[in-house]
């Protein structure tokens, strides 16, 4: 009845396991107790777990990586305080704990934090910045979030039944096979992967498309913002990777579930086709986790040196090339496989090619600094925390992309301190800064800055603390994913390295706390024009948060700063001579069935309770077919009900509320001194 | 922490002791310092701007519009491209001239070992005295070693760090590292690819030994009441972690083979006793 | 519900952008599914060699079968063109009727393939064997289950013609199922010239 789902599952073999899970359920209650104390059970379900509105699923994405954000962040301080104290001795983890732990901080990170939180941020930004109202496929974007949400869910279950995986999260066999680990920890990161890829791979189809066919009159290509272009380009990635993670995980499933032959020991098998298959996918979802956050990086530094960007055409070509090359270097994650000089050079070469397009990346960037009038609220602290810290990733990045260093370095805390150092700077601070660069346009208000700014003064010295340690510890020898050790001199570096995590801690808590405080001075935060930081791009015309249609008049664009040409000739906030109707797309509690659906099914299949697993999947048919007959499936919002949301935001918009944009004049030509008007 | 900057200067990856080693970290350093040319203006100019460009200095030369400078476009472009061709061409040579699979041209016949992962320790073969150990790797410190290995457990990596890198072992395959000592010595070894419970102590110590030593640890090695017959290797291949150092006074003639053979798609009869011991992993 | 006449445009015009969209949308799905077999026929040359101690292509593939299923597959794509045609000039009820023969030379396929699966099995040729069967079943099995996926579609079809007739999204519907199933052929025909033929020459 149950497959192999029994009573011992339940997490009462050690304390670890018991808190991991009292604070999983303990959540769990506590939210349901607060949206029951609110009475928001309605407005929640209706306005927003039904909700097609990008700008709301973006959102949901939010919410989703920060409560994933916590858990890996706590994990990883975890492995850290394990390492500074286990020396020659198991420390307070035992190897099994130690093992999912590593496990569940990779794939966590990776797939549910930094990929929900870029795929949110595209959501909630790139229409708005297209000038369009709604994404192409405002369905499956809900679709995908509960996808998405349903692969998560399924990472925080397995702390309360079962354990996860202990294979890394790569997930290498033949280790994870079922000789060698028989239990249901990889079936649940090959299906929390497998359900939330799926998501992915249409979130990465609808970008595509409504980047393509959505984009208002006048936005020509080369006029489209950065970040609107590396949101294109990652999901280009996306479309063409993450079918090769689908049939990875499918393999190993297979293999694990039926017996199948691919990459057992014997009988047929190869694993060395399973490193291949994994890294086509996994290098270009390198590039995915990143390429948006350059994105971001741009619009922050161009703002905030209130300047135009430096080089755009050469950005937007540094970011095809690096989408393009992203394909052709995944043989550097097994140079010591054994491949001949030829193939590891090759690939060697290739690996290094991509710097220079990111270097040129570095440099549009600092130079769009260069005569600047540079502001430093958190976003654009991030940014030049970003630039400097990026910098020291990408030259460790290349020294590994050479093949005889490699094999010195490759599986040794090198690595490790090599990919945090691209990806905690990269992505992180990426998102994080656009998070609190575009938070108001979201939610109505700013950020608090003092602990946005204390959050990234803890984060960078934080991440020096914890990551440079471990770079030393790689010329020491010491390998990565060790629950224990037996070489003293490692351990003061090890000790260093638990005291950034500590700090990394400390600026997670700031970051909370930002939010906290940022809600409680909601009404002094409060962002009346939409235009909280004189921004440069058409997502700033609209309200913040923006109406559900975004714009009542789809814009005409004729630059690449569009909005802020528009404010440069007095052209922007006009009212139109009449509004028309509306046409949006119907919520559908279709979305969320399915995500429930998806987490039913891929849980039925890892416990072997096959009759669940079948009917979940009929039940999922039969969404489809419903959905798939349906034509009704948007509303019009009529002239009228525009009109009046229109009035209310323009009559917000006073003129003492607006920027003064007699700041940009250049400063030969500014005579008279520099007003800072407007700013609410 | 002096304590600790001594230790990083003596570390196997800084101070190694073979040529391969050695070539392998100069290729680093070089290739670090090359790449200096562009990463200490990079950063330096990102402070720089950073400070000299702040709102509150207020500027007399602000350019909101200047966006474009063709000859600095040219120049952040092909600096880093020409650096990528030094470094490319680098990579190409060294890469040839460090492939593991290479032997060692060292005026002297290289010394055989086949080392064996299994969970968790190493099994080391030496064929040339039919002699084998467990979790202790020795060889005569002037002559070059010449390692093939595979794996009878999920993949594993070998890696002496002071004499060189790294290759992976795999279940069915036989992968070669080559290596060498430059004087007599003992360097810390050990599996780099995470492997289950008993990957932390997965370590073996390597001895590059005189002439003399050498001998001696050959008798010490003859000497052992045990012999790794098919059955033992089946006993031995058991899931066991932190083994003590062991000897074998012989081993099953082809050990290695049968061993590969296990995992390689043959059909047919097995050929000995001992093949069908080892393939089925039961006596 | 009544719409203004304002309304009922804004609402055509959504639409006609709206299916434009999903015809470009799909296309870039089947790109991905594409992907998707490519990397299976690369896991099939990378293991097809490995037969372990279990029998090889040419012991248990039968051409005539195949030949048979190629058939079936092939002119499945022409009923469903005529199909379509039909609909384009507004004739739902042939062009049911040639949906349905569609649909039963789908389903023929499908017992043809899982008599063949099943006869592999029985003879101790199952996926388990060896890398080389897993690869083989993995590969014409996910094409099996496109195949099946399509067939309800068409049913699905099949009774949207017939209670909708030919509105522009049935339309719109039935032409994305027509890439999908023509989509299949072309799988076929490389699983028919890479695994089926060199294994039997």
């Amino acid at each position: 009845m149950f497959g192999r789902l029994t009573i011992d599952a339940l997490p009462f073999y050690s304390w670890i396991a018991e808190a991991g899970a009292m604070v999983v359920v303990g959540g769990a209650v506590v939210s349901f107790l607060l949206v029951t104390y609110l009475k928001a059970w309605k407005t929640l379900w209706f306005d927003w777990f039904l909700s097609v509105d990008h700008k709301r699923i973006g959102i949901m994405y939010l919410v989703l990586t920060l409560i994933m954000f916590l858990r890996g962040v706590v994990e990883g301080v975890m492995m850290r305080a394990q390492q500074a104290v286990a020396l020659n001795s198991d420390g307070y983890l035992p190897p099994m704990h130690f093992e999912q732990l590593f496990s569940t901080h990779g794939t966590i990170m990776i797939f549910f934090v930094v990929m929900p939180f870029l795929t949110g941020l595209i959501n909630l930004i790139v229409p708005q910045q297209i000038g369009a109202r709604d994404v192409a496929y405002p369905f499956l974007n809900s679709l995908s979030f509960w996808l998405t949400a349903a692969g998560g869910a399924l990472v925080m279950v397995s702390l309360v039944i079962g354990q996860f995986s202990r294979a890394g999260w790569t997930g290498y066999p033949p280790y994870s096979g079922l000789q060698y680990s028989p239990n249901e920890g990889v079936d649940y990161w090959i299906w929390s992967l497998m359900i939330s890829g799926i998501g992915t791979t249409l979130s990465g189809i609808n970008f595509i498309v409504t980047i393509i066919r959505n984009r208002c009159p006048g936005m020509t290509w080369m006029r489209m913002p950065m970040f609107t272009w590396t949101a294109f380009c990652a999901s280009i990635l996306i479309a063409f990777a993450f079918p090769a993670l689908t049939v990875v995980a499918a393999q190993l499933a297979l293999d694990r579930l039926l017996g199948f032959h691919f990459f057992t020991n014997g009988d047929g098998g190869n694993m060395m086709m399973y490193a291949n298959l994994i890294w086509i996918w996994g290098h270009p979802e390198v590039y995915i986790l990143i390429l948006p956050a350059f994105g971001v990086f741009s619009e922050v530094v161009a703002t905030f040196s209130r300047k135009r960007l430096f080089g755009y055409d050469y950005l937007v070509y540094a970011t095809a090339c690096i989408a393009l090359l992203s394909f052709t270097v995944w043989l550097h994650h097994f140079f010591t496989m054994g491949s001949s000089a030829n193939v590891n050079a090759a690939f060697g070469i290739a690996t290094m090619i991509i710097a220079v397009p990111t270097g040129v990346k570095i440099f549009d960037w600092l130079f769009t600094m260069y005569r600047g009038r540079i502001e430093f609220p958190p976003a654009m602290l991030f940014t030049v925390g970003f630039m400097v810290t990026f910098v020291i990733g990408g030259v460790t990045g290349v020294l590994l992309a050479m093949p005889p260093a490699d094999y010195l370095m490759h599986n040794s805390v090198f690595l490790v301190a090599h990919f945090h150092n691209m990806l905690i700077p990269g992505a992180l601070f990426g998102y994080l800064a656009g998070m609190n660069y575009w938070f108001p346009k979201a939610f109505g208000f700013k950020l608090d800055q003092k602990w946005g700014v204390r959050c990234f003064w803890l984060l960078i010295s934080g991440f020096y603390l914890a990551f440079m340690p471990l770079y030393v510890l790689g010329f020491m020898g010491m390998s990565r994913r060790m629950e224990h050790y037996a070489n003293p001199e490692w351990q003061p570096y090890l000790i260093v390295a638990a005291f950034g995590a500590a700090l990394i801690l400390a600026s997670v808590a700031c970051l909370v706390i930002q939010i906290l405080v940022s809600i409680r001075n909601r009404d002094a935060l409060r962002d009346e024009t939409g235009d909280p930081w004189n921004g440069r791009t058409l997502e700033w015309a609209t309200s913040s948060p923006a109406a559900p249609y975004n714009f009542a008049v789809i814009p005409e664009v004729s630059d690449l700063d569009a909005f802020h040409s528009q404010k440069m000739e007095a052209k922007a906030y006009q009212r139109p001579q009449a509004y028309e109707d509306i046409v949006m797309p119907k919520p559908s509690v279709l979305g969320i069935v399915l995500g429930g659906l998806g987490f039913i099914i891929a849980f039925a299949i890892v416990w072997h309770i096959w009759w669940l697993a079948v009917a979940g999947l009929a039940g999922a048919a039969a969404c489809v077919i419903y959905r798939s007959c349906d034509d009704d499936t948007d509303f019009v919002i009529p002239a009228e009900e525009v009109a009046r949301i229109e009035a209310a935001h323009l009559e917000r918009l006073t003129p003492e509320r607006q920027h003064d944009m007699r700041i940009y004049q250049p400063s030969a030509h500014a005579a008279e001194p520099v007003l800072e008007g407007g700013r609410s | 922490m002096l304590l600790s900057g001594c230790s990083l200067i003596r570390s196997p990856v800084l101070d190694p002791q073979g040529p391969v080693a050695l070539d392998e970290r100069n290729l680093l350093l070089v290739s670090l310092a090359i790449m200096m040319i562009v990463a200490i203006p990079a950063i330096g100019l990102t402070l720089f701007f950073a400070w000299r460009y702040r709102s509150g200095a207020n500027r007399p030369d602000y350019d909101p519009e200047w966006s474009r400078a063709p000859a600095l476009e040219a120049a952040i472009f092909l600096v880093p491209a020409a650096i990528i061709v030094v470094l490319g061409t680098l990579v190409w040579v060294y890469t040839h001239r460090l492939d593991p699979y290479k032997e060692l041209a060292a005026g002297r016949e290289p010394f055989q070992v086949q080392a064996v992962a299994l969970d968790w320790k190493w099994l080391f073969l030496y064929p040339e005295l039919g002699t084998a150990s467990v979790n202790e790797l020795s060889f005569p410190a002037d002559r070059p070693v010449s390692i093939e290995i595979t794996s009878d457990t999920v993949m594993n990596a070998l890696m002496i760090p002071a004499l060189g890198g790294q290759i992976y072992a795999m279940a069915g395959m036989r992968t070669k590292l080559n290596l060498l000592a430059n004087e007599p010595g003992t360097f810390d070894g050990r599996n780099t690819m995470y492997s289950g419970d008993g990957f932390p102590d997965q370590h073996f110590q390597a001895h590059a030994l005189t002439d003399s030593e050498f001998e001696a640890w050959k008798a010490k090695v003859k000497a052992s009441a045990n012999a790794l017959d098919a059955r033992a290797y089946v006993a031995l291949h058991e899931k066991s972690s932190a083994n003590p150092v062991s000897y074998y006074s012989s081993f099953e003639p082809g050990l290695f083979d049968l061993i590969l053979r296990k995992y390689a798609p043959i059909t047919g009869p097995y050929e000995s006793k001992a093949a069908e011991i080892i393939c089925r992993g039961a006596a | 519900m009544s719409h203004s006449a304002s309304a009922s445009a804004a609402l055509a015009h959504e639409e006609t952008h709206a299916l434009e969209s999903r015809d470009f949308g799909f296309w870039l799905y089947l790109m991905t599914d594409a992907i998707i077999f490519a990397l299976l026929f690369a896991t099939y040359a990378v293991l097809s060699g490995n037969t372990a101690a279990g029998p090889s292509g040419r012991d248990v593939f039968d051409l005539a079968h195949v030949a048979g299923e190629t058939a079936l597959l092939l002119v499945s794509s022409i009923t469903f063109g005529v199909a379509s045609l039909f609909l384009k000039v507004d004739r739902a009820r042939p062009a049911v009727l040639w949906l349905g023969i569609t649909l039963l030379l789908g389903l023929w396929f499908l017992v043809m393939e899982l008599s063949e699966f099943s006869g592999m099995i029985a003879e101790g040729a199952g996926p388990q064997t060896s890398g080389f069967l897993t690869a083989f079943f993995t590969l014409i099995g996910t094409h099996g289950l496109h195949v099946a996926v399509g067939c309800l579609g068409i049913l699905v079809m099949m009774g949207q013609i017939l209670v909708k007739g030919g509105t522009a999204p049935v339309r719109s519907r039935l032409n994305r199922l027509g890439m999908f199933w023509h989509f299949l052929d072309i799988v076929w025909i490389g699983i028919f010239s890479v695994v089926y033929l060199p294994a039997v020459l």
